[in-house]
């Protein structure tokens, strides 16, 4: 629910906005911290996955009878072994179908089997003696292929969605979306110059360096425990409980340290495996990715293809725009951000005619998962390439044009809803003021810049807080903390009591101490899980007045609350000296028993967020190699609870860009295995390619948040894509339309350019 | 009376319109009547929907009050990373 | 298969170990010795999560067999603090915030030492290309140069004082 609990704007904070350390830090810095493959069971077994080889193939039969009589193998399980329990929900299916593969393998590194051993050698070999009869279809990667009448088809009985009337013939296009407003061939008409431009990004993964890693122990009669690295724990339980048969409460998952995820572990893969696994064998096991699994099983993102058409006035005034986009999610529907792409692609800009297309798309391809603001930074990229066309087209500084078209308070969005204070116009101003704005360049340099948007949203959080007598806290919050949100959840509750950060204490709870928390995604924690926090620590306030005023013998309401201490609200409520945290909790079990403050609800009004980047770019002419020279990132937080891990995740999210644009992309070869799974050929930056990522966070509150925060975790991926495009375009006077920008393709832009020159001349 | 604007792609199932009237006092009461007045809605709202009611994004909320001159509008269920 | 009895020294305690011969010193660190503090993010040297020193030189764990082990003065992050007291890196890692999900940190944190060891004086560009090797997902590594930046000026300053 949305709480009226607008943020008080003169409110002057003491812990919040402040930067102290992060409670998990020593842990982490000294090898501690125990991540997913950390940790060990008694008896535990090593659980390995077969998987397939081909792109595209029927299983016809999976003989394990060899595996199984491998000496230390302790159970064998294949599809056989998931009795589908998924009752009709389709998404669940898929899910139970992703993690092992039933009719067909579906894509290269498709789970067809899963072995438990007692070491790792004879799991391995016990994977080679299972034989399984493949038939192998002809296969479709590439999202423009897989659109054609004549492609292969993934499912005959796919029959795209949302389109009137309903298509006669299969096809591998599940969906079709359609938002906007106005009437966009009006809007052209008014146009004075329209550019229309086609463009086309690879998939690439969210590349979190900690392979994902199960430890499960389930016993015969269906109780189970889970140690796993994910951003949901509790979605974990309920995803496999489902899978599995068995009752939700007898699952208990307990999350590790997780090593990243950036939207990649939101669903299950090993997970409901490793159980399966277990329950066969009656013993603890063990199952952890190698990275070579990870990239051709798990994450990424949609590769995409995408048109889009913008008409102007002389003066710079939008008429019209239009877009299509097609995004692949993997042979599953409604698995690619095609929605979401479609959503936001306009939502930074003020439009009377706005239409935007999307096309859910399946290929033979990993199925994809959210990836930090998924669907946004492609469709970013085409937008934002065209706007600067247009800017340049109309003799008007990219930036001014911008402003003048910027969504502001009272714009009603390109997806549909009005907005309430937004921070658009502010970043872009800040950016126009920036010193690197006004830099001088260097040669072969270009600058560019973007603008980008991403939704946000609340979602269910349950937090319990406890005051043990010495009156310090403990807080108890069921989201996985990625970066650094323990930090922020205890600064939070630290500055509703009124007391020190140093006095709180936050754990992450599992999945049987508290009520359900919502995955850790869509830049929610902070926002929700720190909203529950307030309002926990609001309820614990509530209890100790009412310990302080029975103490004093006077009505509770005549007791408040100030910096750590209860007092009389009043010289009417009588003559008492404060009693503080401390004293009415070492009072406490003679008071009434134990104190504690809860609060569970699925919190809303999360506000949407807007962030301006500004990036310079140095071309090497003669290989055509891209670097990043400099790069700022302005964005509204709403309030920054904790200012470096916002900085920091301005910082990641860029850089996470500047690898999506340059150089990170799924290759497939003709025969639809992937090329490149491994980080020596899937690139992602490293230190030395970079520059310092500078930030300037602005506080626009967020009306919706007692404190006025916003999410800032996903946003930061969106503008970089097309930053990087615009600077190359400005360096080499090329504007490319296909990312990534990787040397050989920036190398042939210019020459091609340099030929065409040539024969203009 | 609640007005519902749907995305462009459900149109087909409201008759060609992308504004709706529906009377109802909560989103669960809304979405309900939307599935019974037009059946072809009904695969998308199992499919999970989010609204937006004058201005604010609600991704479930199930309970949350509509007056009756409230704007919603239907969004597909979000996501994030 | 037959076990292969291995003598070390680890972080300077003697230790001795059996592991077979087709196992990766990290394996054996994290398998067989419970030092999980060295990462397997990739198992073919790419991303750094598993560095470890051997007699003083950096190395990716993944890369070097168990067996080699034998004789060698193997470093890991469980022997970077000095009892109670953390090294200075790990203590301006938490200051600057220069981890995020930490799954890197331990890999940063031996590289970055080895780097400090050889060159304390180091260039912002000495030290990302000195920290190339490890892998950073979350940070963008801008906090992390600055951690050990703030590092070497405290090295430096403290000589300075010293001298
Ligand atoms: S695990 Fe050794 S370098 Fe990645
Ligand atoms: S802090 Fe997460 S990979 Fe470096």
């Amino acid at each position: 629910m949305p709480l009226d609990n607008a943020p008080d704007s003169k409110r002057k904070f003491n812990v919040v906005g402040t930067r102290p350390l992060r409670p998990d830090g020593i842990d982490k810095v000294t090898g501690r911290a125990k991540f997913g493959a950390d940790a060990s069971a008694p008896g535990q077994l090593v659980g390995r996955i077969l998987r397939s080889p081909h792109a595209h193939a029927v299983i016809r039969k999976i003989d394990t009878s060899k595996a199984e009589k491998l000496a230390g193998v302790k159970a064998v399980i294949t599809r056989d072994d998931f009795p589908d329990h998924t009752d009709g929900d389709a998404a669940l299916y898929d899910t139970m179908y992703n993690i092992m593969a039933r009719e067909k393998a579906l894509y290269e590194g498709h789970a067809v089997a899963a072995v438990a051993a007692t070491t790792a050698s004879i799991a391995r070999q016990a994977l080679k003696l299972i034989k399984v009869d493949y038939e192998i279809l002809p296969h479709v990667t590439d999202v423009d292929e897989a659109m054609k009448p004549n492609a292969p088809l993934l499912h005959k009985k796919m029959f795209t969605d949302g389109v009137d009337p309903k298509p006669k013939k299969p096809s591998n296009v599940a969906r079709r979306f359609e938002f906007g407003h106005g009437d966009v061939e009006e809007g052209f008409k008014k146009a004075d110059i329209i550019v229309e431009r086609s463009f086309k990004t690879e998939a690439t993964h969210q590349g979190y360096i900690e392979p994902h890693a199960a430890l499960a122990s389930m016993s015969p009669d269906g109780s189970a425990d889970l140690w796993c690295c994910t951003q949901g724990h509790y979605m974990v339980r309920d995803v496999c409980a489902r899978i599995l048969g068995i009752d939700i409460s007898r699952l208990r998952v307990t999350q590790s340290e997780i090593g990243g995820g950036f939207g990649g572990k939101t669903t299950v893969f090993i997970e409901p495996v490793a159980l399966a696994l277990s329950r066969k064998a009656n013993r603890p096991v063990k199952v952890v990715m190698t990275r070579d699994e990870v990239f051709k099983a798990t994450g990424p993102t949609s590769s995409t293809s995408m048109d889009i058409k913008i008409g102007v006035t002389k003066d710079g005034l939008i008429t019209a725009a239009d877009g299509t986009f097609r995004y692949q999610g993997g042979p599953f529907a409604g698995c690619s951000p095609a929605e979401f792409g479609a959503m936001s692609a306009f939502a930074q800009f003020h439009l009377d005619n706005v239409r935007a297309i999307g096309y859910d798309v399946v290929c033979n391809r990993p199925k994809t998962i959210s990836y930090r603001a998924p669907g946004a930074p492609m469709a970013n990229f085409a937008v934002e390439s065209v706007i600067e066309e247009l800017a340049h087209k109309l003799g008007m500084a990219p930036i001014d044009f911008r402003i003048k078209n910027a969504a502001r308070e009272g714009t009603k969005s390109s997806y549909g809803p009005v907005y309430g204070p937004i921070g658009l116009g502010p970043t872009l101003e800040a950016a126009k003021n920036h010193p690197h704005f006004k830099a001088p360049l260097g040669p072969n340099q270009g600058r560019g810049m973007a603008a980008g948007f991403w939704f946000n949203f609340g979602g269910q959080s349950c937090v319990s807080l406890n005051i043990p007598t010495d009156g310090t806290i403990t807080v108890s919050v069921g989201s996985p903390d990625i970066g650094g949100s323990r930090a922020s959840m205890c600064m939070m509750v630290a500055e509703e009591l009124g007391i020190g950060y140093e006095h709180v204490r936050a754990i992450i709870a599992d999945t049987s101490s508290l009520g359900h928390n919502d995955v850790t995604d869509g830049s929610r924690t902070t926002f929700a899980t720190g909203m529950a926090c307030i309002l926990a620590a609001r309820d614990a306030i509530k209890k100790l007045c009412q310990r302080a005023a029975a103490t004093w013998g006077i009505p509770e309401d005549a007791v408040t609350w100030e910096k750590g201490f209860a007092k009389p609200a009043g010289a009417n409520a009588g003559n008492f000296a404060p009693l503080s945290l401390k004293e009415i909790a070492a009072a406490s079990p003679g008071t009434g028993g134990p104190i504690a403050g809860h609060h569970e609800f699925s919190a809303d009004g999360a506000g949407v967020s807007f962030a301006t980047h500004i990036c310079d770019v140095e071309i090497d002419p003669e290989t055509g190699a891209s670097k990043i020279v400099r790069y700022t990132v302005i964005q509204d937080a709403g309030k920054a609870v904790h200012p470096s891990y916002v900085e920091g995740q301005f910082q990641g999210g860029a850089v996470q860009g500047i690898g999506w644009a340059l150089n990170e992309e799924y290759i497939y070869g003709k025969d639809g295995r992937l090329q490149n799974a491994g980080f020596l050929d899937y690139r992602i930056p490293v230190c030395s390619d970079l520059p310092m990522i500078d930030t300037q966070i602005l506080e626009i509150p967020n009306p919706g948040h007692p404190y006025g925060v916003r999410g800032v975790g996903e946003t930061s991926i969106v503008p970089p894509l097309a930053a990087i495009a615009n600077a190359v375009a400005a360096a080499t006077g090329v504007r490319f339309t296909q990312l990534p920008l990787s040397p050989p393709r920036v190398l042939k832009g210019i020459e091609d350019a340099k030929a065409k020159g040539k024969k203009a001349a | 009376m609640a007005r519902v604007v749907i995305w462009g792609s459900l149109k087909p199932h409201t008759g060609g319109r992308s504004e709706v009237e529906i009377e109802a006092r909560n989103v669960q009461e809304l979405l309900a009547r939307l599935g019974e007045t037009y059946p072809g809605l009904q695969a998308q709202i199992k499919r999970g929907v989010s609204v937006s009611i004058d201005g604010l994004i609600y991704r479930e909320g199930w309970l949350q009050p509509l007056a009756p001159d409230s704007e919603v509008f239907l969004l597909p269920r979000m996501q994030g990373g | 298969m037959s076990g292969i009895t291995v003598n070390t020294k680890i972080n300077g305690d003697p230790v001795e170990f059996i592991c077979d011969a087709d196992e990766t010193l990290l394996d054996v660190l994290r398998n067989r010795l419970g030092l999980t503090g060295a990462k397997e993010g990739c198992s073919t040297g790419d991303c750094g999560a598993c560095s470890v020193t051997i007699d003083g030189r950096l190395t990716c764990s993944c890369l070097v067999l168990g067996a080699e082990a034998e004789g060698h003065n193997i470093g890991t992050i469980e022997g970077m603090a000095n009892g109670e007291e953390l090294h200075p890196l790990q203590k301006k890692f938490i200051e600057h915030a220069a981890l995020q999900c930490g799954i890197c940190t331990p890999g940063f944190l031996i590289a970055a030492k080895s780097l400090l060891d050889k060159n304390p004086d180091p260039t912002e560009s000495e030290i990302r290309f000195g920290l190339a090797g490890n892998l950073c997902r979350c940070t963008g590594y801008d906090k992390i140069v600055r951690a050990v930046q703030d590092v070497a000026k405290g090295m430096r300053n403290n000589k300075a004082k010293r001298a």
